[in-house]
């Protein structure tokens, strides 16, 4: 009668494709520091930029992403929710896409692009995305903020670049920008406070503003 | 300011500033991560290090031994904190379990340890390396086996009575008796518990994350054995609360103990895991109502009996608190009894008592109408009462619960509900509403301020008042424009920080009235202060207003009478009797519309409204976020939110954010909120009333009553799940 379990096997299909795709890459990246360090200590050193800045650490190995960034860079934007990858408020722009920064070692992000919430706006000069959270007061507490901000901004880029996601109905035309499209996609990013119909609503509006 | 008789009309009446849709003060820093919380503080004169808290592996028992040889040894290790080797430290006042201390262990990830090394990587994998010989004892754990070992708490008002329920109900020409269950709820705020310590000789500071900044100032010195004024607490924005953050915590005492060891500045976080056994939960509840009604409709006698667990010391979720206020009924009882329960504390969940109260009470009330064949609306109208049921002479100090339901129903489409269960089906989709009253009492605490007026005519407020995300910044800074003339961007507001006048803090609702009032009166003090250096007789006739001072055809700049010096005003609200003499409540109204998949039994929400009449409404736009947040939450807590209880390890097994269902954008469509235009002066000089626990209270009954509409499909056991649906929905080919 209906084509949805067809479809839902082709979508998953899909994603483990593109999950095999990412992770190939990433272990690539991680062998050449495994080779590359192997007698060596327990701490790597690393230069990547963040923020348009170029900054080098040495770092023990076993530091995230998100600690290096934290702890050892003091962008604190960046925001420890669970450090287990499933509630976002870490997500950041590795370049330009966005990634769970507790999920993942600062070691195997050597030369990448890395953008935070501090680096898309500044009090006085919002990312419009940044001002669209406060028009529409997509927020309460603030904590899972940045996350959800770096999250949108990377996903509009998802969507654009004709990325599906699990509710996208026809994966041969163009990807829209639909409230449903918004929420799946934004679904790695919990508010606890429960401002995600202002949040959608932030979305749509810079959707719109840049379609 | 004592407010003991009904507020006249005073300055924030202008209505220039206060209620006005004025956005977050404070949201350039928090959309830009320049916000600071607790982890967050830098200091470059003095590094931090690192703390990592070790938690019991048993429920119950206690410390044989601890091996922390390993530990002490491991890279980067500095200190290792023990709780046998520190030995009993007094317990504060507001917890009910121990943070730290001694070799009783009491709960599941009770701290026990906390190891310090330079890194936090370090510091991690050292304190795995803590062993540690247990005593276990057996425990009780399961609400349901402990019911019939519950006793009436000696404190509060467990017993409850009015007329002859007993009789009213044996002889009602319709009845009703049902039992509900609601399971034990974590708040999962988003940001963990966190506190960074540094001792200066005998003097603590603690940047930390908490709601109520003089509790944890007082409870924190009372466990460490130092005198209060010693202790310097901060907390200026934090993640969260939801009440987990009401009463100290473990990292704050293990940040301080450790950082006294280490003798260096030590930070804690509490990791996610820890959140949900090493902290406080909503408990569970199992909660029997009984409702006698005439044919026409009127209740005649009502009763609500509750049963929750606690650890020794404990109270009990006061669930059956709204049955005593929300209907009419001459005959009635209620019973609030507490079992003995081996699990981590129950404590304050955002509403505690009608939270789960209501959840429970309106499907009932759902029940009852359909057995009389009644519109749950109406039936909802026709008992509604102005007065306490229990002492008629009392009346509410205003109460519009009808025109909540009235302007709910128009507004959603209420007429189209189909009067019978899965009776309206669109393609896979059973489709239903449901509605529910939402209830929560509002509570009035002292809340003191110091305002500060400038040469500049910047307006300062400082006050210990907490912003967890309620909009406490924004609705503080508008009251202090609204009394002195001034617009918000001249009013600076700092908070969370115990060197500012003792606030309500933050819980129970009663924040956003209290700390504003508490900032009027102090400004009204300051408006004193003004008249009398610009030379002004009589401070009552003056108006603030666009930066000046007027009396008649005098006019003066504000900031002139700070011009040699700044004025300084500082004042507390205190309440007199009004909350005694007049019920003071929040009342509204909550309509949900679901899809339940007739073949899976998956429950989608498509659409919600809720309609409050809460007093004064200070921002519509921070109170819209509070009311939709609750909504949200009360979606989770129909839906998906259950700590999972192992009845023999005696911990909560799900404690972490994939296993713990919070909702996620997916979950939630668009949402609609209607405030009633109201005020009530007997809450405060500022008028209004709580809103932020008034939105969860009910939508998850409204949510529950929406499926029952949709599939004919009664679930009195929360969370409804869709394995408690697919076996009564219809046969599917």
């Amino acid at each position: 009668m209906q084509s949805p379990g067809a479809l839902e096997i082709s979508r998953r299909d899909l994603l483990v494709a593109s999950a095999a795709t990412v992770t190939v890459a990433s272990t690539a990246s991680l062998s050449h520091f495994q080779t590359s360090t192997a007698a060596a200590s327990q701490s790597t050193k690393i230069s990547f930029t963040v923020n348009g800045e170029r900054r080098e650490l040495q770092l023990d190995n076993r530091t995230t992403l998100l600690d290096a960034l934290r702890e050892h860079l003091h962008l604190t934007g960046t925001k420890k929710g669970c450090d287990h990858g499933q509630c976002g408020a870490c997500t950041v722009l590795a370049d330009g896409r966005r990634v769970n920064a507790c999920l993942t070692l600062a070691v195997m992000h050597e030369g990448e692009d890395i953008t935070t919430i501090e680096g898309l706006g500044q009090p006085g000069s919002l990312h419009p995305m940044q001002a669209a959270f406060v028009e529409h007061d997509g927020f309460q507490c603030g904590y899972c903020t940045p996350g959800q901000i770096c999250s949108s901004v990377a996903m509009l880029e998802e969507i654009k670049a004709n990325i599906p996601s699990h509710v996208t109905g026809d994966l041969l035309a163009p990807a829209e920008v639909t409230p449903a499209e918004i929420r799946e996609r934004m679904s790695g990013n919990i508010c606890r406070c429960g401002a995600y119909s202002n949040i959608v609503e932030a979305i749509t509006e810079i959707a719109g503003r840049k379609a | 300011m004592r407010f003991d008789t009904p507020a006249m009309t005073n300055p924030i009446d202008q209505g220039k500033v206060v209620g006005q849709r004025i956005h977050r003060i404070d949201g350039p820093l928090k959309t830009t991560g320049r916000a600071v919380y607790a982890y967050e503080w830098h200091d470059s004169n003095g590094r931090y290090v690192y703390g990592y808290i070790v938690g019991s592996a048993i429920a119950k028992g206690r410390i044989r031994s601890m091996d922390v040889s390993a530990a002490r040894n491991a890279p980067g290790v500095l200190a290792v904190v023990t709780s046998d080797g520190i030995g009993d430290l007094k317990k504060g006042k507001y917890n009910t379990a121990k943070l730290f201390g001694g070799t009783e262990i009491q709960h599941y990830h009770q701290a026990i340890a906390v190891v310090v090394a330079e890194t936090f990587e370090e510091a991690r994998a050292a304190a795995a390396l803590v062993k540690v010989d247990y005593a276990e004892e057996k425990g009780a754990f399961d609400l349901e086996a402990a019911k019939d070992t519950a006793v009436k708490p000696e404190e509060g008002e467990p017993d409850s009575a009015a007329g002859d329920f007993d009789a009213a109900f044996e002889t009602a020409a319709v009845k009703f008796d049902q039992t509900y269950t609601t399971p034990d709820q974590s708040h999962a705020m988003m940001e963990p518990h966190a506190s960074i310590a540094a001792w200066n000789g005998d003097e603590l500071t603690v940047w930390t994350s908490s709601q109520m900044i003089d509790w944890w100032r007082t409870d924190l010195a009372t466990t460490l054995g130092i005198d209060k004024e010693k202790v310097h607490i901060m907390s200026p924005f934090i993640g969260g609360g939801f009440g987990c953050k009401l009463f100290l915590r473990a990292d704050a005492v293990l940040a301080a103990l450790a950082a006294r060891e280490a003798k260096r500045p030590v930070k804690v976080a509490l990791p996610r895991p820890f959140l949900m056994n090493n902290t406080t939960h909503r408990p569970a509840t199992i909660q029997r109502i009984r409702i006698g009604a005439e044919r026409d409709g009127r209740i005649t006698a009502i009763a609500h009996e509750s049963w929750s667990g606690d650890l020794p010391g404990g109270g009990p979720e006061v669930a059956v608190q709204q049955t005593r206020l929300l209907y009419a009924g001459a005959n009635r009882m209620t019973a609030t009894r507490l079992a003995t329960l081996d699990l981590p504390e129950g404590n304050a969940m955002r509403a505690p008592g009608e939270a789960p109260g209501m959840m429970a009470l309106e499907i009932a009330i759902d029940e009852m109408a359909e057995r009389l064949g009644r519109d749950p609306v109406d039936f909802r109208i026709i008992n509604d009462t102005q007065v306490d049921p229990e002492k008629p002479e009392r009346p509410f100090s205003h109460r519009n619960l009808v025109g909540c339901l009235r302007t709910g129903a128009e507004r959603f489409g209420w007429q189209d509900r189909s009067k019978q269960p899965g009776g309206r089906r669109e393609g896979n989709w059973l489709v239903g509403m449901g509605v529910a009253s939402a209830f929560r009492n509002n509570l009035l605490v002292p809340s003191g301020a110091r305002v500060r007026l400038d040469r500049e005519g910047i307006v300062t407020v400082e006050t210990d008042m907490t912003d967890i995300g309620t909009g406490s910044y924004t609705i503080i800074a508008q009251t202090a424009a609204e009394m002195l003339g001034v617009p918000v961007d001249k009013v600076a507001v700092s908070l969370g920080d115990s060197r500012f006048p003792v606030s309500s803090g933050s819980g129970g609702q009663f924040g956003g009235n209290c700390s504003t009032a508490g900032v009027y009166a102090a400004c009204v003090k300051l408006r004193e202060a003004v008249a009398q250096k610009l030379g002004f007789n009589s401070p009552d006739e003056l108006t603030f207003s666009g930066g000046e001072v007027r009396a008649g055809d005098r006019r003066m700049p504000l900031a002139q009478a700070a011009s040699d010096e700044a004025l300084v005003a500082e004042d507390r609200i205190e309440f007199g009797d009004l909350d005694k003499t007049h019920q003071q409540s929040t009342f509204g109204a909550h309509f949900v519309e679901v899809g339940v998949d007739v073949a899976t039994g998956e429950t989608r929400i498509r659409r919600m409204l809720a309609v409050c009449g809460a007093g004064r409404i200070l921002n519509p736009i921070t109170a819209r976020s509070q009311v939709i947040g609750a909504m949200t939450m009360g979606v989770g807590g129909a839906l998906s939110e259950e700590l999972v209880v192992d009845t023999e390890r005696g911990f909560f097994v799900n404690h972490d954010l994939a296993a713990y269902e919070v909702p996620v954008h997916a979950d939630i469509p668009h949402q609609e909120v209607i405030f009633l235009d109201e005020s009530d002066p007997m809450s405060s000089p500022m008028k209004a009333k709580g809103i932020a626990e008034l939105g969860l209270c009910g939508v998850a009954a409204a949510v529950a009553n929406a499926i029952y509409n949709a599939t004919g499909v009664r679930v009195r056991k929360y969370p409804i799940t869709l394995d408690k649906l697919i076996n009564g929905l219809p046969e599917v080919s």
